[in-house]
């Protein structure tokens, strides 16, 4: 019997020839990614007094950067300490610093067939590069990196096969959201993305996709590896890469088809993710918002931010609206500034901000209050997400935040690229 | 070695997710503090009804969500035996990585009201109701993970193997 691409990773990574669903794979890390967070949320973090190997630990400070309050900068000196301690090999701190998945992804240390290991929710991100990883707690970070081990329970393993093209202001976002609205929660089950339309589906959005499969609760989430995955590691990665494909026997637990050229845009609904959106096309409330956001891990890649600026490019955001956008790192901020998007979009009332997780988690740069509504492109509509539990979270890709931050409402983004919005 | 533990149960639903445990603006309390805000969204005043022992029984993606040690709030509120329908991945792993056991049960919710008393023997994965009678196959909770439960999580382990030091770092707070 083959292997699935994940099952083919933990075996490698525990020493085992194979390993099938209902194991637990005890495995060593290829790199361990090390955020802010677990260094000043109480009780998480206890100083190592060993590392397993300085030169498979990163340090990338996101969430709280730069500190808003004495604590994050608290926790921000003891990483740098930690760092220096140990001789730490990546270190991306103020300056250099970005949401630790797309730093990850840029800087090389996301390659394919490898495991990474990071405590953050959304580190299936690294899946779009052929990369396993799922999101760990802050513990499972500090065993991986002080002991060298992690343990992942071996889950059955669901196939998606994409054919066909997105059509054009379609996004990842919407695919993702197509996936959990038709099949719902993956919860105990791996996702494995494949299939011929994989050679019209960009880098890009190939990363909101795996990004997003936390919000189904999938257990690891892996994209084939191809010429587009080569093309992105071009110069990032400092040794060859070793991708992993599936057998062409392995065992998946369904398998199943996807015509990229028939998903439209959607909009999820306020509290959860999984079966709780509408197609945009039969949307028929009229929501306005107060707060518009594009960013996080899932949507803060320059491709989102050209989308954004294309379409507010000449017009205002809606009197009362906060267009918040939020780059994914400092390399995207400046690519955004060369490209001339952060003049683009100040000048039509958005606010470009420092690249960090912030507004995606509530936690600073764009809370919100009891009562508003956000329509946002980052990872989660939870109550209480991002500010007061009164407050509502619909979701939508980019172009359709971007779009309704102009109309004012929840708005199809195709007749505002068409210009007839 | 046995994991088999008894107790009142708590009921919740579908899609119970992690910022309904630890939400955001609980991050920066101390970690005495932090259970406080538990459910507090969605049940507000649960944390000062439920007393050690209890059992807490979740609906469909129970702990979808974030990183966040949700675990850990849920052991300090006194909760002693997580069960659901089904449980994300990552909050299965913040639960036994600080030795408070956590099993997917398929069909448990129509065993139990709430307030029963739940007898739930990990290893076997079987799960009784002492209150009304009746019992279901769980998926068993396998044996490495048995072993960091009984150990007293990933910290007591790091500690007792000379990983990292025995008392945590605390940021400052001014």
């Amino acid at each position: 019997m083959g292997a699935t691409i994940i099952e083919k990773i933990l075996a490698r990574t525990s020493g085992a020839a194979v390993v099938g669903p209902g194991e637990i794979a005890v495995c060593r890390p290829d790199i361990v990614v090390q955020l802010d967070m677990p260094f000043y949320v109480d009780g998480f973090w206890y100083r190592p007094k060993k590392v397993y190997d300085p030169d498979r630990i990163a340090i990338i400070f996101d969430h709280g950067m730069p500190a808003p309050t004495i604590k994050e900068a608290s926790g921000m000196a003891e990483g740098r300490r930690f760092a220096r301690e140990f001789g730490l090999k990546h270190v991306y701190d103020f300056g250099r610093h970005g949401i630790s998945h797309v730093v990850a992804a840029e800087k090389g240390l996301a390659r394919p067939g490898e495991l990474l290991v990071n405590c953050d929710s959304h580190s299936c991100a690294a899946g779009a590069l052929n990369c396993a990883a799922r999101g760990a707690g802050p513990l499972d970070a500090l065993q991986a990196m002080t002991q060298g081990l992690v343990w992942y329970p071996v889950t059955p393993t669901i196939r998606y096969e994409f054919t066909g093209a997105l059509a054009p202001t379609v996004s990842g976002k919407d695919v993702f959201f197509h996936i959990a609205q038709v099949y719902g929660g993956h919860s105990n089950m791996s996702v494995e993305f494949g299939g011929p339309g994989l050679a019209a589906l960009a880098m890009n959005e190939r990363r909101t996709i795996a990004t997003m499969c936390a919000e189904i609760g999938a257990e690891f989430a892996l994209f084939e590896y191809d010429a587009i995955t080569a093309e992105y590691l071009e110069g990032r990665i400092d040794r060859p890469a070793e991708p992993v494909a599936p057998d062409a026997d392995a065992e998946y637990a369904d398998r199943r088809v996807i015509d990229l050229a028939e998903v439209e845009p959607y909009v999820m609904l306020p509290h959860a993710v999984p079966n709780n959106g509408v197609p945009i096309s039969r949307f028929d409330r009229e929501v306005a918002i107060d707060q518009a956001f594009i960013g996080s891990c899932a949507n803060g890649q320059i491709e989102d931010i050209r989308i954004a600026a294309g379409i507010v490019a000449g017009r205002q955001v809606a009197p009362g609206v906060r267009l918040i956008v939020t780059p994914g790192s400092q390399d995207i901020y400046l690519q955004a500034v060369r490209e001339g998007l952060v003049e683009t979009l100040t000048v039509a009332g958005a606010v470009v901000t420092n690249s960090t997780c912030g507004a995606c988690l509530g936690y600073h740069m764009g809370v919100l209050a009891p009562g508003e509504v956000c329509l946002t492109a980052s990872t989660r509509n939870f109550k209480g997400r991002m500010g007061s539990s009164q407050a509502e979270i619909y979701m939508g890709s980019p172009a359709t935040v971007a779009a309704s931050a102009i109309a004012g409402v929840i708005t199809d983004p195709r007749g505002s690229i068409a210009g007839t919005a | 070695m046995d994991l088999v533990r008894e107790g009142r149960v708590w009921k919740f639903g579908d899609q119970i997710n992690t910022d309904l445990m630890l939400p955001g603006s609980a991050f920066r309390l101390p970690k005495e503090e932090q259970h406080m805000l538990c459910f507090e969204a969605i049940r507000p005043g649960w944390v000062k009804e439920v007393r050690e022992g209890d059992i807490l029984i979740g609906g469909r993606n129970f702990g979808l969500g974030s990183g966040r040690p949700v675990g850990a709030v849920l052991h300090t509120c006194g909760i002693r035996a997580v069960l659901a329908e089904s449980i994300n991945g990552l909050c299965l792993r913040n639960c036994i990585n600080v030795s408070l056991p956590a099993m997917n049960c398929p069909g448990v919710s129509a065993l139990f009201e709430e307030g029963d008393t739940a007898r739930i023997d990990f290893r076997r994965g079987r799960v009784e109701n002492l209150t009304r009678g009746g019992e279901i196959d769980a998926m068993p909770l396998p044996g490495i993970l048995v072993d960091i439960v009984q150990a007293g999580g990933i910290v007591e382990m790091l500690i007792a193997q000379g990983f990292i030091e025995s008392e945590p770092f605390l940021a400052a707070r001014s």
